[in-house]
């Protein structure tokens, strides 16, 4: 028994992305939970199990299901950090099959930008680096870069190209948060935060949410838009803090990938749109080299000089990412929305024409949680 | 329980080993490898014979970054990982050597001196002592 192909998202939205002055993050939730069902055409009623994942709110799926006014079957609260969501997609399809469950909503939101100015976090630093005072996260992936530049050679500018590309997919992006030009020597003349590490190599700091409607492939042809379905999934998780990565250039988006596509039965050379958790410019080339799209060690000649960007020769992160569209602590459900909104050909001016399938990519922790989805338009099935 | 010992756990073994100016990394009776963090059962074998031996505490670092901060708030510092001799990683400093002069490969000595907040810690000097 395979899930691909068994449950297909049919409705998504985004709600506050930016700033949103004024909105608690469950608020913000709430928001993109409503325009994810009426996108759907479902009633609230009809949602029948539940998923989120809340950087300060250690039961925020009682409070979802609080604020909802539901009872639901199955509320699904598990925190692997920023990928949580994509592994929320995974449950909702075993529900979904074994028929627990008919209508699943998965859903995030925080407003940190308005509130704090910063990363939100109810973690503390690991025991046994504490001591040391690296900056949580910045510095954990500062060392992965360190280490990959170190062993493969990769340069200084190639991470920026992660940025510059990223940016080149903002500026056709009306919601993206920053959409001004940026050249690689913006980047590189960035202010430096944790070697190799710059402000332009960092993710944003916004506000915002997203939320997903999931039902039956059976079923999934009854609403007003044209369903997405969940074709493959994988998780692999490695470690929890950095000091435990057994090698800071591999991480768990290895068997990720690998679980995700051989349940699709597909192959990297045939994804049409990518769209991975870019916390970190050293996420993307990473995450490249581990889901196949290159051999490893040849993640930054794979990103220089606009590989990933409007014209290249793989389209990464067409909303304009983490690094430039929305970064409101947790990305993965982003990831998500961005994947329907190509395969549905509703991307507007960064549409990848033709686009029938996409992969998805969560990432949590310090490079400790990887989630692949792989998802496909009709034609796909 | 069969194989767990009574009293404070391996991170309050380590902990007070540390305070008396040790340090001391777990190694399994069962299969041999060397262990770090400490840990409660061997992440190779499973067993919970765990024992504490005294690392050589050569090592050689294998990712860095320095973390830059403005002088006033005391500057910038380095932050590391550092494989010692016996296999296991772990996150430090390096006292005695610029910044930019540590680079992975470099060759360093563990000693218990101070962390963060003035707490026992380990940290490394390059090898062959301040540079
Ligand atoms: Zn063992």
């Amino acid at each position: 028994m395979s899930l691909r192909g068994k449950a297909a998202i049919v409705g998504a939205a985004l709600a506050g992305c930016g700033e949103a002055h004024g909105k608690s993050a469950m608020e913000i939730t709430i928001e993109a939970v409503h325009g994810a069902l009426a996108d759907a055409g479902i009633a609230l009623g009809e949602v029948d199990a539940i998923a989120t994942c809340q950087p300060l709110d250690m039961l925020s799926g009682l409070t979802l299901a609080q604020e909802l006014g539901l009872s639901p079957k199955f509320t699904m609260n598990n925190r692997i950090g920023g990928s949580s969501f994509l592994s929320h997609t995974l449950w909702a399809a075993m529900l979904l099959e074994l028929r627990l469950a008919d209508t699943v909503l998965i859903c995030y939101g925080s407003n940190q930008r308005t509130a704090s100015g910063k990363l939100m976090t109810s973690l503390g630093l690991p025991t046994y680096e504490a001591p040391y005072r690296p900056l949580f996260p910045l510095s954990s992936y500062a060392l992965a870069a360190d280490r990959h530049m170190t062993q493969f050679g990769t340069t200084r500018e190639q991470l920026a190209d992660v940025a510059v590309a990223t940016r080149a997919w903002a500026q056709k992006n009306p919601e993206a948060f920053l959409r001004d030009p940026l050249k690689r020597e913006d980047v590189i003349a960035s202010r430096l935060v944790s070697d190799p590490l710059r402000v332009r190599d960092c993710c944003l700091v916004t506000d915002g949410g997203g939320a997903i409607v999931m039902r039956r492939a059976e079923t999934a042809k009854d609403h007003p838009n044209p369903p997405v379905y969940l074709l493959g999934g994988g998780e692999g998780t490695t470690h929890r803090d950095i000091s435990e990565m057994a090698d800071l250039t591999v991480t768990g988006a290895v068997q990720s990938g690998q679980t995700a596509m051989d349940m699709a039965g597909v192959r990297p050379a045939e994804i049409d749109v990518v769209q991975l958790y870019d916390a970190f410019t050293i996420n993307v080339i990473l995450f490249l080299e581990d889901l196949g799209f290159c051999r490893k060690g040849e993640g930054g000649a794979f990103v220089a000089d606009g590989g990933i960007a409007p014209g290249g020769h793989l389209p990464v992160n067409t909303n304009g990412g983490g690094l430039s569209c929305v970064h409101p602590g947790m990305y993965g459900i982003f990831t998500l929305v961005e994947a329907v909104r190509q395969l549905r050909g509703d991307a507007g001016a960064r549409q990848i024409g033709g686009a029938e399938l996409a992969l998805a990519h969560g990432n949590g922790g310090v490079l400790s949680s990887q989630v692949t989805n792989i998802l496909g338009t009709e034609a796909t099935l | 329980m069969p194989g767990v010992e009574k009293g404070p756990g391996p991170d309050a073994v380590f902990a007070a080993k540390l305070a008396e100016g040790t340090f001391e990394i777990q190694k399994c009776g069962g299969c041999g490898t060397h262990v770090f963090h400490p840990r409660v059962i061997c992440p190779a074998c499973g067993g919970a014979d765990l024992g504490w031996v005294t690392p050589t505490g050569r090592g050689t670092v294998y990712a860095r970054t320095v973390v830059r901060r403005k002088p006033e708030r005391g500057g910038d510092y380095n932050v590391v990982l550092v494989d010692l001799e016996e296999g296991v990683r772990m996150m430090s400093r390096i006292d005695g050597i610029a910044h930019d002069r540590i680079v992975a490969g470099l060759k360093v000595t563990a000693s218990v001196g101070e962390g963060a907040e003035g707490e026992p810690a380990v940290v490394f000097l390059p090898e062959g002592g301040a540079q």
